[in-house]
Protein backbone atom coordinates (compact mmCIF):
# COMPACT_ATOMS: atom_id res chain seq x y z
CA UNK A 1 0.00 0.00 0.00
CA UNK A 2 3.06 2.26 0.69
CA UNK A 3 4.55 1.66 -2.33
CA UNK A 4 1.73 2.17 -4.34
CA UNK A 5 1.13 5.94 -2.51
CA UNK A 6 5.05 6.78 -3.27
CA UNK A 7 3.97 5.20 -7.20
CA UNK A 8 1.32 7.81 -6.88
CA UNK A 9 3.00 10.47 -6.10
CA UNK A 10 5.82 9.97 -8.02
CA UNK A 11 3.27 9.68 -11.51
CA UNK A 12 1.80 12.92 -10.03
CA UNK A 13 5.09 14.56 -9.79
CA UNK A 14 6.66 13.90 -13.21
CA UNK A 15 3.27 14.21 -15.70
CA UNK A 16 1.52 17.09 -13.15
CA UNK A 17 -0.34 19.00 -16.03
CA UNK A 18 -0.81 15.62 -17.68
CA UNK A 19 -2.87 13.98 -14.90
CA UNK A 20 -6.00 15.72 -13.88
CA UNK A 21 -6.70 13.77 -11.11
CA UNK A 22 -5.73 10.62 -9.02
CA UNK A 23 -6.85 8.12 -6.81
CA UNK A 24 -6.15 4.75 -4.96
CA UNK A 25 -8.91 2.14 -4.96
CA UNK A 26 -9.16 -1.34 -4.32
CA UNK A 27 -5.25 -1.83 -4.47
CA UNK A 28 -4.86 -0.25 -7.83
CA UNK A 29 -3.91 3.29 -9.16
CA UNK A 30 -6.88 5.10 -10.98
CA UNK A 31 -5.77 8.13 -13.65
CA UNK A 32 -7.89 11.08 -15.06
CA UNK A 33 -6.49 12.42 -18.02
CA UNK A 34 -7.33 14.42 -20.65
CA UNK A 35 -7.90 12.25 -24.44
CA UNK A 36 -4.70 14.52 -26.07
CA UNK A 37 -2.51 13.09 -23.54
CA UNK A 38 -2.79 9.79 -23.43
CA UNK A 39 0.44 8.83 -25.94
CA UNK A 40 2.25 10.35 -23.79
CA UNK A 41 1.13 9.17 -20.48
CA UNK A 42 1.44 5.76 -21.55
CA UNK A 43 4.43 5.83 -23.12
CA UNK A 44 5.66 7.52 -19.86
CA UNK A 45 4.17 4.83 -17.22
CA UNK A 46 5.24 2.16 -19.99
CA UNK A 47 9.30 3.01 -20.12
CA UNK A 48 10.02 5.06 -16.72
CA UNK A 49 12.75 2.99 -14.36
CA UNK A 50 9.55 3.65 -11.40
CA UNK A 51 6.40 2.62 -12.79
CA UNK A 52 7.78 -0.35 -15.90
CA UNK A 53 3.90 -0.66 -16.88
CA UNK A 54 5.32 -3.32 -19.81
CA UNK A 55 1.72 -5.18 -20.12
CA UNK A 56 -1.35 -3.40 -21.89
CA UNK A 57 -4.22 -5.36 -19.98
CA UNK A 58 -7.19 -4.09 -21.97
CA UNK A 59 -9.04 -1.43 -23.60
CA UNK A 60 -12.47 -0.87 -22.80
CA UNK A 61 -14.78 2.05 -23.31
CA UNK A 62 -17.90 2.76 -21.01
CA UNK A 63 -21.19 4.71 -22.18
CA UNK A 64 -22.78 7.12 -20.50
CA UNK A 65 -25.52 8.67 -22.53
CA UNK A 66 -26.35 11.46 -20.27
CA UNK A 67 -23.23 13.13 -19.96
CA UNK A 68 -22.04 15.27 -22.43
CA UNK A 69 -19.02 13.91 -23.10
CA UNK A 70 -20.57 10.75 -23.63
CA UNK A 71 -18.06 7.78 -23.77
CA UNK A 72 -15.07 6.93 -20.93
CA UNK A 73 -12.22 5.08 -22.73
CA UNK A 74 -10.50 3.31 -19.69
CA UNK A 75 -6.99 1.63 -20.61
CA UNK A 76 -5.62 -1.26 -17.81
CA UNK A 77 -1.99 -1.24 -17.36
CA UNK A 78 0.27 -3.88 -15.00
CA UNK A 79 3.74 -3.81 -13.95
CA UNK A 80 5.28 -7.22 -13.16
CA UNK A 81 8.32 -5.92 -11.71
CA UNK A 82 6.22 -3.47 -9.07
CA UNK A 83 3.20 -5.88 -9.07
CA UNK A 84 0.88 -2.85 -9.61
CA UNK A 85 -1.83 -2.14 -11.93
CA UNK A 86 -2.90 1.29 -13.24
CA UNK A 87 -6.40 2.46 -14.59
CA UNK A 88 -5.85 5.59 -17.07
CA UNK A 89 -8.92 7.35 -17.56
CA UNK A 90 -10.53 10.54 -20.29
CA UNK A 91 -13.80 11.04 -21.43
CA UNK A 92 -14.74 12.06 -24.96
CA UNK A 93 -17.95 12.95 -27.07
CA UNK A 94 -19.45 11.25 -29.52
CA UNK A 95 -17.56 11.50 -33.24
CA UNK A 96 -14.44 11.90 -31.52
CA UNK A 97 -11.54 10.34 -32.77
CA UNK A 98 -8.66 9.01 -29.72
CA UNK A 99 -5.52 8.06 -30.75
CA UNK A 100 -4.29 4.68 -31.31
CA UNK A 101 -1.69 2.69 -29.24
CA UNK A 102 -0.87 0.16 -32.19
CA UNK A 103 2.91 1.73 -31.81
CA UNK A 104 3.51 1.38 -28.76
CA UNK A 105 1.47 -2.12 -27.84
CA UNK A 106 1.12 -4.17 -30.49
CA UNK A 107 -1.98 -5.87 -28.89
CA UNK A 108 -3.74 -2.41 -28.51
CA UNK A 109 -4.62 -3.56 -32.59
CA UNK A 110 -7.54 -5.86 -31.60
CA UNK A 111 -8.36 -4.16 -28.37
CA UNK A 112 -9.13 -1.03 -29.85
CA UNK A 113 -10.87 -2.93 -33.05
CA UNK A 114 -13.00 -3.76 -30.51
CA UNK A 115 -14.03 -0.61 -28.52
CA UNK A 116 -14.56 0.74 -32.34
CA UNK A 117 -17.46 -2.44 -32.97
CA UNK A 118 -18.75 -2.08 -29.49
CA UNK A 119 -19.06 1.74 -29.52
CA UNK A 120 -18.23 2.97 -32.81
CA UNK A 121 -15.46 4.92 -31.38
CA UNK A 122 -12.79 5.79 -33.92
CA UNK A 123 -8.70 5.39 -33.60
CA UNK A 124 -6.58 7.82 -35.25
CA UNK A 125 -3.61 5.95 -36.95
CA UNK A 126 -5.37 2.50 -36.39
CA UNK A 127 -3.97 0.15 -39.14
CA UNK A 128 -6.49 -2.11 -39.69
CA UNK A 129 -9.83 -0.55 -38.09
CA UNK A 130 -12.31 -3.45 -38.96
CA UNK A 131 -15.14 -4.99 -36.74
CA UNK A 132 -13.88 -7.93 -35.13
CA UNK A 133 -16.88 -9.69 -33.04
CA UNK A 134 -20.07 -8.68 -34.68
CA UNK A 135 -21.44 -10.41 -38.08
CA UNK A 136 -20.51 -9.71 -41.08
CA UNK A 137 -21.94 -6.31 -42.53
CA UNK A 138 -23.59 -5.78 -38.92
CA UNK A 139 -24.85 -2.51 -38.26
CA UNK A 140 -24.83 -0.02 -35.14
CA UNK A 141 -23.15 -0.40 -31.85
CA UNK A 142 -24.31 -2.89 -29.28
CA UNK A 143 -22.54 -1.92 -25.85
CA UNK A 144 -23.85 1.18 -26.91
CA UNK A 145 -26.70 1.81 -23.93
CA UNK A 146 -29.33 2.73 -26.76
CA UNK A 147 -29.07 -0.46 -28.64
CA UNK A 148 -31.71 -2.91 -27.79
CA UNK A 149 -30.62 -5.85 -25.96
CA UNK A 150 -32.82 -8.19 -28.73
CA UNK A 151 -31.23 -6.34 -31.27
CA UNK A 152 -32.28 -5.43 -34.94
CA UNK A 153 -31.99 -8.87 -36.95
CA UNK A 154 -32.36 -12.42 -36.71
CA UNK A 155 -31.12 -15.10 -39.20
CA UNK A 156 -32.39 -18.15 -39.80
CA UNK A 157 -32.41 -20.65 -42.70
CA UNK A 158 -35.07 -20.34 -45.24
CA UNK A 159 -36.11 -23.52 -46.76
CA UNK A 160 -37.76 -21.54 -50.19
CA UNK A 161 -34.76 -19.38 -50.94
CA UNK A 162 -32.40 -22.42 -49.78
CA UNK A 163 -30.00 -19.94 -47.71
CA UNK A 164 -29.67 -18.37 -44.41
CA UNK A 165 -31.23 -14.86 -44.34
CA UNK A 166 -31.66 -12.04 -42.23
CA UNK A 167 -35.15 -10.57 -41.18
CA UNK A 168 -36.21 -7.95 -38.83
CA UNK A 169 -36.29 -9.73 -34.92
CA UNK A 170 -39.71 -10.32 -34.44
CA UNK A 171 -40.98 -11.20 -31.02
CA UNK A 172 -44.00 -13.13 -29.32
CA UNK A 173 -43.50 -11.29 -26.46
CA UNK A 174 -41.20 -8.12 -25.56
CA UNK A 175 -37.91 -8.45 -23.64
CA UNK A 176 -39.81 -7.60 -19.89
CA UNK A 177 -37.34 -5.64 -18.13
CA UNK A 178 -39.57 -5.81 -14.25
CA UNK A 179 -39.61 -3.28 -11.85
CA UNK A 180 -38.35 -4.94 -8.31
CA UNK A 181 -37.73 -1.46 -6.04
CA UNK A 182 -38.62 -1.76 -3.10
CA UNK A 183 -42.37 -1.16 -2.13
CA UNK A 184 -40.90 0.97 1.12
CA UNK A 185 -39.44 3.40 -1.36
CA UNK A 186 -42.06 3.49 -4.11
CA UNK A 187 -42.20 2.00 -7.42
CA UNK A 188 -41.30 4.21 -10.05
CA UNK A 189 -45.28 4.56 -10.92
CA UNK A 190 -45.72 5.43 -8.15
CA UNK A 191 -43.44 7.83 -7.68
CA UNK A 192 -44.47 9.35 -10.87
CA UNK A 193 -47.87 9.91 -9.91
CA UNK A 194 -47.10 11.75 -6.41
CA UNK A 195 -45.02 13.45 -8.23
CA UNK A 196 -47.98 15.08 -10.60
CA UNK B 1 11.21 -15.18 -68.90
CA UNK B 2 10.90 -14.15 -65.33
CA UNK B 3 9.08 -16.37 -63.21
CA UNK B 4 6.15 -15.04 -61.66
CA UNK B 5 4.55 -15.99 -58.72
CA UNK B 6 1.21 -15.16 -56.89
CA UNK B 7 0.26 -16.90 -53.36
CA UNK B 8 -2.54 -18.92 -52.76
CA UNK B 9 -5.27 -17.87 -50.20
CA UNK B 10 -6.26 -20.42 -47.86
CA UNK B 11 -9.58 -20.22 -45.72
CA UNK B 12 -8.85 -22.29 -42.87
CA UNK B 13 -11.95 -23.14 -40.71
CA UNK B 14 -14.32 -22.05 -39.36
CA UNK B 15 -15.38 -25.46 -39.30
CA UNK B 16 -12.11 -27.45 -38.95
CA UNK B 17 -11.55 -29.76 -36.22
CA UNK B 18 -8.40 -28.65 -35.54
CA UNK B 19 -9.84 -24.67 -35.06
CA UNK B 20 -10.47 -25.24 -31.93
CA UNK B 21 -14.01 -23.69 -32.49
CA UNK B 22 -15.07 -21.51 -34.31
CA UNK B 23 -12.06 -19.54 -35.64
CA UNK B 24 -12.25 -18.76 -39.03
CA UNK B 25 -8.50 -17.85 -40.09
CA UNK B 26 -7.49 -16.45 -43.38
CA UNK B 27 -3.57 -17.90 -44.78
CA UNK B 28 -1.91 -16.56 -47.05
CA UNK B 29 0.12 -18.82 -48.69
CA UNK B 30 3.97 -18.70 -50.49
CA UNK B 31 4.03 -22.93 -51.36
CA UNK B 32 3.92 -24.07 -48.06
CA UNK B 33 5.17 -21.43 -46.44
CA UNK B 34 2.48 -18.92 -44.33
CA UNK B 35 2.90 -15.39 -45.57
CA UNK B 36 -0.01 -13.96 -43.40
CA UNK B 37 -2.67 -15.10 -41.13
CA UNK B 38 -5.88 -12.97 -40.25
CA UNK B 39 -7.95 -14.33 -37.80
CA UNK B 40 -11.96 -13.79 -38.13
CA UNK B 41 -13.45 -14.37 -34.60
CA UNK B 42 -16.43 -13.29 -33.52
CA UNK B 43 -18.69 -16.44 -34.98
CA UNK B 44 -19.89 -17.52 -31.22
CA UNK B 45 -20.27 -13.96 -30.44
CA UNK B 46 -23.27 -14.00 -27.47
CA UNK B 47 -23.45 -10.39 -26.61
CA UNK B 48 -22.31 -11.94 -22.94
CA UNK B 49 -21.33 -8.14 -21.86
CA UNK B 50 -24.95 -6.49 -22.94
CA UNK B 51 -26.59 -9.53 -21.14
CA UNK B 52 -24.71 -9.06 -17.67
CA UNK B 53 -25.90 -5.42 -18.03
CA UNK B 54 -29.27 -5.57 -17.98
CA UNK B 55 -29.04 -9.32 -15.59
CA UNK B 56 -28.62 -8.86 -11.70
CA UNK B 57 -25.52 -10.03 -10.16
CA UNK B 58 -26.86 -13.20 -9.38
CA UNK B 59 -28.61 -13.88 -12.78
CA UNK B 60 -24.77 -12.76 -14.25
CA UNK B 61 -22.77 -15.83 -13.26
CA UNK B 62 -24.02 -18.42 -15.50
CA UNK B 63 -22.20 -16.34 -18.49
CA UNK B 64 -19.25 -16.80 -17.34
CA UNK B 65 -19.46 -20.72 -17.23
CA UNK B 66 -20.16 -20.46 -20.93
CA UNK B 67 -16.83 -18.47 -21.48
CA UNK B 68 -14.02 -20.57 -21.37
CA UNK B 69 -16.58 -23.52 -21.09
CA UNK B 70 -13.79 -25.91 -20.24
CA UNK B 71 -13.00 -24.40 -16.57
CA UNK B 72 -15.95 -22.69 -15.82
CA UNK B 73 -15.77 -21.92 -12.19
CA UNK B 74 -12.33 -19.84 -12.51
CA UNK B 75 -14.29 -17.69 -14.19
CA UNK B 76 -17.07 -17.32 -12.03
CA UNK B 77 -14.39 -16.79 -9.27
CA UNK B 78 -13.62 -13.71 -10.81
CA UNK B 79 -16.86 -11.90 -11.44
CA UNK B 80 -17.22 -13.22 -7.23
CA UNK B 81 -14.30 -11.75 -6.44
CA UNK B 82 -15.14 -8.46 -7.78
CA UNK B 83 -18.02 -8.00 -6.26
CA UNK B 84 -17.16 -9.23 -3.33
CA UNK B 85 -14.21 -6.33 -2.75
CA UNK B 86 -16.65 -4.17 -3.84
CA UNK B 87 -19.48 -4.90 -1.04
CA UNK B 88 -16.07 -5.62 1.43
CA UNK B 89 -17.90 -9.15 1.87
CA UNK B 90 -15.44 -11.63 4.09
CA UNK B 91 -15.88 -15.56 2.69
CA UNK B 92 -15.92 -18.23 4.94
CA UNK B 93 -12.95 -19.71 5.46
CA UNK B 94 -14.51 -23.50 4.26
CA UNK B 95 -15.87 -21.88 0.76
CA UNK B 96 -12.23 -20.29 0.41
CA UNK B 97 -11.05 -23.59 0.13
CA UNK B 98 -13.65 -25.48 -1.98
CA UNK B 99 -13.25 -22.49 -4.82
CA UNK B 100 -9.71 -22.81 -4.68
CA UNK B 101 -9.74 -26.53 -4.78
CA UNK B 102 -12.36 -26.37 -7.53
CA UNK B 103 -10.56 -23.94 -9.20
CA UNK B 104 -7.74 -25.99 -9.78
CA UNK B 105 -9.74 -28.96 -10.71
CA UNK B 106 -11.05 -26.56 -13.52
CA UNK B 107 -7.29 -25.95 -14.39
CA UNK B 108 -6.54 -30.29 -14.48
CA UNK B 109 -9.93 -30.23 -16.65
CA UNK B 110 -8.21 -27.02 -19.22
CA UNK B 111 -5.02 -28.60 -19.28
CA UNK B 112 -5.67 -32.11 -19.81
CA UNK B 113 -8.30 -31.05 -23.00
CA UNK B 114 -5.34 -28.97 -24.05
CA UNK B 115 -2.41 -31.21 -23.96
CA UNK B 116 -4.31 -34.08 -25.57
CA UNK B 117 -5.93 -32.33 -27.95
CA UNK B 118 -2.52 -30.49 -29.34
CA UNK B 119 -1.60 -34.22 -29.15
CA UNK B 120 -4.25 -35.31 -31.67
CA UNK B 121 -3.85 -32.16 -33.86
CA UNK B 122 0.26 -33.02 -34.89
CA UNK B 123 -0.87 -36.79 -35.14
CA UNK B 124 -1.35 -38.88 -31.38
CA UNK B 125 -4.99 -40.56 -31.20
CA UNK B 126 -4.40 -42.07 -27.66
CA UNK B 127 -3.16 -38.95 -25.77
CA UNK B 128 -7.17 -38.06 -25.65
CA UNK B 129 -8.92 -41.22 -25.05
CA UNK B 130 -6.39 -41.26 -21.87
CA UNK B 131 -7.29 -37.71 -20.92
CA UNK B 132 -10.97 -37.44 -21.28
CA UNK B 133 -11.62 -40.51 -18.98
CA UNK B 134 -10.06 -38.26 -16.12
CA UNK B 135 -12.33 -35.30 -17.80
CA UNK B 136 -14.92 -37.63 -17.23
CA UNK B 137 -14.04 -38.41 -13.01
CA UNK B 138 -13.28 -34.18 -12.82
CA UNK B 139 -16.66 -33.81 -14.43
CA UNK B 140 -18.39 -35.85 -11.74
CA UNK B 141 -17.23 -33.92 -9.14
CA UNK B 142 -18.82 -30.38 -10.46
CA UNK B 143 -21.55 -32.63 -11.23
CA UNK B 144 -22.00 -33.85 -7.21
CA UNK B 145 -20.86 -30.10 -6.17
CA UNK B 146 -22.82 -27.74 -7.96
CA UNK B 147 -25.48 -30.10 -10.04
CA UNK B 148 -24.13 -30.15 -13.69
CA UNK B 149 -20.80 -31.20 -15.31
CA UNK B 150 -20.08 -27.95 -17.05
CA UNK B 151 -22.07 -25.11 -16.32
CA UNK B 152 -21.66 -25.20 -12.89
CA UNK B 153 -23.01 -21.19 -11.66
CA UNK B 154 -21.40 -22.71 -8.29
CA UNK B 155 -19.68 -19.64 -7.07
CA UNK B 156 -21.33 -16.87 -4.99
CA UNK B 157 -20.46 -13.50 -4.08
CA UNK B 158 -19.59 -14.51 -0.46
CA UNK B 159 -18.81 -18.57 -1.00
CA UNK B 160 -20.55 -20.79 -2.97
CA UNK B 161 -23.70 -22.08 -3.60
CA UNK B 162 -24.18 -25.38 -1.31
CA UNK B 163 -21.56 -27.62 0.65
CA UNK B 164 -20.07 -30.79 -0.74
CA UNK B 165 -22.29 -33.61 -0.32
CA UNK B 166 -20.95 -36.06 2.24
CA UNK B 167 -17.98 -38.39 0.77
CA UNK B 168 -16.97 -36.18 -2.22
CA UNK B 169 -13.58 -35.57 -0.26
CA UNK B 170 -12.78 -38.99 0.16
CA UNK B 171 -13.46 -39.32 -3.74
CA UNK B 172 -11.50 -36.06 -4.81
CA UNK B 173 -8.73 -37.31 -2.62
CA UNK B 174 -8.73 -40.60 -4.38
CA UNK B 175 -8.23 -39.12 -7.18
CA UNK B 176 -5.33 -37.03 -6.15
CA UNK B 177 -4.00 -40.53 -5.44
CA UNK B 178 -3.89 -41.65 -9.22
CA UNK B 179 -3.85 -38.79 -11.23
CA UNK B 180 0.21 -38.30 -11.12
CA UNK B 181 0.14 -42.00 -12.60
CA UNK B 182 -2.06 -40.75 -15.21
CA UNK B 183 0.13 -37.56 -15.78
CA UNK B 184 3.07 -40.02 -15.68
CA UNK B 185 1.67 -41.95 -18.48
CA UNK B 186 0.30 -39.42 -21.08
CA UNK B 187 3.91 -38.14 -20.39
CA UNK B 188 5.64 -41.43 -21.66
CA UNK B 189 3.56 -41.39 -24.84
CA UNK B 190 4.50 -37.41 -25.31
CA UNK B 191 7.26 -36.02 -23.88
CA UNK B 192 10.21 -38.08 -25.39
CA UNK B 193 7.94 -38.90 -28.42
CA UNK B 194 9.76 -38.06 -31.52
CA UNK B 195 6.86 -36.52 -33.85
CA UNK B 196 5.51 -34.52 -31.08
CA UNK B 197 9.32 -32.71 -30.54
CA UNK B 198 9.86 -32.51 -34.27
CA UNK B 199 6.05 -30.99 -34.18
CA UNK B 200 6.46 -28.70 -31.18
CA UNK B 201 10.20 -27.88 -30.80
CA UNK B 202 11.59 -24.63 -31.91
CA UNK B 203 7.56 -23.76 -33.23
CA UNK B 204 5.35 -20.38 -32.68
CA UNK B 205 8.51 -19.25 -30.40
CA UNK B 206 7.76 -16.05 -28.72
CA UNK B 207 10.89 -13.73 -26.80
CA UNK B 208 10.26 -12.58 -23.38
CA UNK B 209 9.53 -8.95 -24.61
CA UNK B 210 7.11 -9.95 -27.23
CA UNK B 211 4.99 -11.69 -24.89
CA UNK B 212 4.71 -8.81 -23.07
CA UNK B 213 4.46 -6.82 -25.49
CA UNK B 214 1.64 -9.03 -26.50
CA UNK B 215 -0.39 -8.90 -23.81
CA UNK B 216 0.28 -12.68 -23.08
CA UNK B 217 -0.22 -14.25 -19.62
CA UNK B 218 -0.64 -17.28 -18.25
CA UNK B 219 1.30 -20.23 -19.71
CA UNK B 220 1.87 -18.32 -22.82
CA UNK B 221 3.81 -15.32 -20.51
CA UNK B 222 5.64 -18.77 -18.44
CA UNK B 223 6.84 -20.81 -21.45
CA UNK B 224 8.93 -17.67 -22.50
CA UNK B 225 10.46 -17.60 -19.35
CA UNK B 226 8.65 -14.61 -17.13
CA UNK B 227 7.48 -15.85 -13.88
CA UNK B 228 4.76 -14.50 -13.28
CA UNK B 229 1.10 -15.85 -11.50
CA UNK B 230 -1.38 -14.06 -10.13
CA UNK B 231 -2.20 -17.09 -7.60
CA UNK B 232 1.41 -15.92 -6.30
CA UNK B 233 1.60 -12.78 -6.96
CA UNK B 234 -1.50 -11.22 -6.18
CA UNK B 235 -3.11 -14.11 -4.24
CA UNK B 236 -6.57 -14.53 -3.78
CA UNK B 237 -8.74 -16.19 -1.46
CA UNK B 238 -6.57 -18.80 0.98
CA UNK B 239 -3.84 -18.80 -2.37
CA UNK B 240 -1.40 -17.74 -0.42
CA UNK B 241 -1.55 -20.74 2.28
CA UNK B 242 -0.72 -22.94 -0.63
CA UNK B 243 2.34 -24.61 -1.30
CA UNK B 244 3.07 -24.79 -4.69
CA UNK B 245 5.59 -24.17 -7.63
CA UNK B 246 5.03 -21.93 -10.65
CA UNK B 247 7.02 -24.11 -13.42
CA UNK B 248 8.56 -21.91 -16.32
CA UNK B 249 9.74 -22.57 -19.74
CA UNK B 250 13.17 -21.45 -21.67
CA UNK B 251 12.70 -21.05 -24.95
CA UNK B 252 9.20 -20.31 -25.33
CA UNK B 253 8.24 -22.64 -27.95
CA UNK B 254 4.90 -24.69 -28.08
CA UNK B 255 7.10 -27.47 -26.62
CA UNK B 256 7.95 -25.92 -23.77
CA UNK B 257 4.23 -24.24 -23.53
CA UNK B 258 3.36 -28.21 -23.33
CA UNK B 259 6.02 -29.05 -20.80
CA UNK B 260 4.69 -26.00 -18.00
CA UNK B 261 0.88 -27.45 -18.85
CA UNK B 262 2.21 -30.31 -18.12
CA UNK B 263 3.97 -29.88 -14.40
CA UNK B 264 1.14 -27.48 -13.84
CA UNK B 265 -1.39 -30.13 -13.33
CA UNK B 266 1.07 -31.74 -10.68
CA UNK B 267 1.02 -28.53 -8.89
CA UNK B 268 -2.66 -28.37 -9.40
CA UNK B 269 -3.20 -31.74 -7.52
CA UNK B 270 -0.36 -30.73 -4.64
CA UNK B 271 -2.88 -27.39 -4.10
CA UNK B 272 -6.34 -29.78 -4.55
CA UNK B 273 -4.52 -32.21 -1.95
CA UNK B 274 -3.18 -29.32 0.47
CA UNK B 275 -6.98 -27.75 0.56
CA UNK B 276 -8.15 -31.71 1.12
CA UNK B 277 -6.07 -31.41 4.22
CA UNK B 278 -6.78 -27.96 5.13
CA UNK B 279 -10.58 -27.09 4.81
CA UNK B 280 -11.92 -26.83 8.23
CA UNK B 281 -15.82 -27.17 9.07
CA UNK B 282 -18.03 -23.88 8.93
CA UNK B 283 -20.37 -21.71 7.27
CA UNK B 284 -19.86 -21.95 3.12
CA UNK B 285 -21.01 -18.84 2.01
CA UNK B 286 -21.34 -15.39 3.73
CA UNK B 287 -23.66 -15.26 6.35
CA UNK B 288 -25.30 -11.86 5.50
CA UNK B 289 -29.09 -12.41 4.87
CA UNK B 290 -28.96 -9.28 2.20
CA UNK B 291 -26.03 -10.99 0.32
CA UNK B 292 -26.71 -14.78 0.06
CA UNK B 293 -29.83 -16.69 0.46
CA UNK B 294 -31.12 -18.31 3.87
CA UNK B 295 -31.56 -22.27 3.81
CA UNK B 296 -34.76 -23.75 3.19
CA UNK B 297 -35.36 -24.87 6.47
CA UNK B 298 -35.45 -20.75 7.98
CA UNK B 299 -38.07 -20.00 5.10
CA UNK B 300 -40.32 -22.36 6.65
CA UNK B 301 -39.99 -20.52 10.45
CA UNK B 302 -38.85 -17.01 10.06
CA UNK B 303 -40.18 -14.04 8.28
CA UNK B 304 -37.11 -12.83 8.04
CA UNK B 305 -35.86 -14.99 6.07
CA UNK B 306 -38.54 -15.30 3.69
CA UNK B 307 -38.28 -11.61 3.27
CA UNK B 308 -34.45 -11.92 2.10
CA UNK B 309 -35.56 -14.89 0.03
CA UNK B 310 -38.06 -12.75 -2.15
CA UNK B 311 -35.71 -9.95 -2.34
CA UNK B 312 -32.84 -11.50 -3.18
CA UNK B 313 -34.47 -13.98 -6.21
CA UNK B 314 -36.55 -10.73 -7.41
CA UNK B 315 -34.76 -7.86 -6.92
CA UNK B 316 -31.22 -9.23 -6.31
CA UNK B 317 -28.46 -7.65 -3.94
CA UNK B 318 -27.81 -3.77 -4.58
CA UNK B 319 -24.01 -3.19 -5.43
CA UNK B 320 -22.96 0.71 -3.96
CA UNK B 321 -21.38 2.83 -6.43
CA UNK B 322 -18.00 1.56 -7.54
CA UNK B 323 -15.60 1.04 -10.55
CA UNK B 324 -12.90 -2.58 -10.37
CA UNK B 325 -10.83 -4.54 -12.25
CA UNK B 326 -10.30 -7.81 -10.95
CA UNK B 327 -8.34 -10.68 -12.35
CA UNK B 328 -7.84 -14.16 -11.58
CA UNK B 329 -5.29 -16.69 -13.18
CA UNK B 330 -7.12 -18.90 -14.68
CA UNK B 331 -5.89 -21.88 -17.08
CA UNK B 332 -5.36 -20.10 -19.72
CA UNK B 333 -4.00 -16.70 -18.40
CA UNK B 334 -5.02 -13.76 -16.35
CA UNK B 335 -8.97 -13.90 -16.85
CA UNK B 336 -10.04 -10.34 -15.40
CA UNK B 337 -13.28 -8.31 -14.41
CA UNK B 338 -14.10 -4.62 -14.93
CA UNK B 339 -16.97 -3.95 -12.86
CA UNK B 340 -18.56 -0.55 -12.89
CA UNK B 341 -21.68 -0.59 -10.49
CA UNK B 342 -24.03 2.07 -9.95
CA UNK B 343 -25.85 1.48 -7.09
CA UNK B 344 -28.55 -0.82 -8.77
CA UNK B 345 -29.06 -4.24 -8.63
CA UNK B 346 -27.44 -4.88 -12.11
CA UNK B 347 -24.27 -4.58 -13.16
CA UNK B 348 -24.15 -0.88 -15.19
CA UNK B 349 -20.67 -2.45 -17.25
CA UNK B 350 -19.54 -5.55 -17.23
CA UNK B 351 -15.97 -6.11 -19.53
CA UNK B 352 -14.41 -9.40 -19.61
CA UNK B 353 -10.88 -9.22 -19.63
CA UNK B 354 -10.42 -12.81 -22.03
CA UNK B 355 -6.94 -14.29 -21.87
CA UNK B 356 -7.22 -16.29 -25.23
CA UNK B 357 -8.39 -12.61 -27.08
CA UNK B 358 -4.82 -11.45 -26.63
CA UNK B 359 -3.17 -14.58 -27.68
CA UNK B 360 -5.54 -15.26 -30.92
CA UNK B 361 -4.29 -11.78 -31.75
CA UNK B 362 -0.79 -13.12 -31.84
CA UNK B 363 -1.38 -15.04 -34.45
CA UNK B 364 0.14 -13.39 -37.48
CA UNK B 365 3.04 -12.90 -35.86
CA UNK B 366 3.40 -16.44 -34.62
CA UNK B 367 2.96 -18.14 -37.74
CA UNK B 368 4.53 -15.87 -40.36
CA UNK B 369 7.72 -18.01 -42.22
CA UNK B 370 6.35 -21.26 -40.44
CA UNK B 371 4.71 -23.79 -42.89
CA UNK B 372 0.64 -24.60 -43.02
CA UNK B 373 1.11 -27.60 -41.33
CA UNK B 374 2.23 -25.92 -38.39
CA UNK B 375 -1.30 -23.69 -37.81
CA UNK B 376 -2.53 -26.62 -36.04
CA UNK B 377 0.12 -27.37 -33.38
CA UNK B 378 0.58 -23.10 -33.21
CA UNK B 379 -2.87 -23.05 -32.62
CA UNK B 380 -3.35 -25.58 -30.62
CA UNK B 381 -0.52 -24.28 -28.03
CA UNK B 382 -2.46 -21.32 -27.76
CA UNK B 383 -4.76 -23.07 -26.00
CA UNK B 384 -7.92 -21.15 -27.33
CA UNK B 385 -11.52 -21.68 -26.39
CA UNK B 386 -14.13 -19.49 -28.13
CA UNK B 387 -16.13 -19.31 -25.98
CA UNK B 388 -14.04 -16.28 -24.17
CA UNK B 389 -12.86 -14.84 -27.11
CA UNK B 390 -15.97 -14.51 -28.59
CA UNK B 391 -18.13 -13.70 -25.76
Amino acid sequence: MESLINLEKKINSELTTKINSSKIKHGQIYLLIDSDDIIDVILFLKTNENTKLRQLIDITAVDFPEREQRFRIVYLLLSHEFNTRVLIEFDISEGEKIPSLTKIFPSANWMEREVFDMYGIDFKDHPDLRRILTDYGFEGYPLRKDFPITGHNEVRYSEESKKVIYEPVKLEQNYRNFDYESPWEGTKYIKNQTKE
Amino acid sequence: MTKQTKTLNLNFGPQHPAAHGVLRLILELDGEVVEKADPHIGLLHRGTEKLIENKTYAQAVPYFDRLDYVAPMNQEHAFALAIEKILKIEVPIRAQFIRVMFCEIGRILSHILNITTQALDVGALTPSLWGFEERETLMTFYERVSGSRLHANYFRAGGVHQDMPRGLDADIFDFTKKFPKIIDDLESLLTENRIFKQRNVDIGVVSKQDALDYSFSGVMLRGSNVPWDLRKSQPYDCYDQMDFKIPVGKNGDCYDRYLCRVEEMRESVKIINQCLQKMPKGPIKSTDGKISPPPKKELKESMEALIHHFKLFTEGYRVEKDEIYTAVEAPKGEFGVYLISDGSSKPYKCKIRAPGFSHLQAMDYLIKGHMLADVPAVLGSLDIVFGEIDR
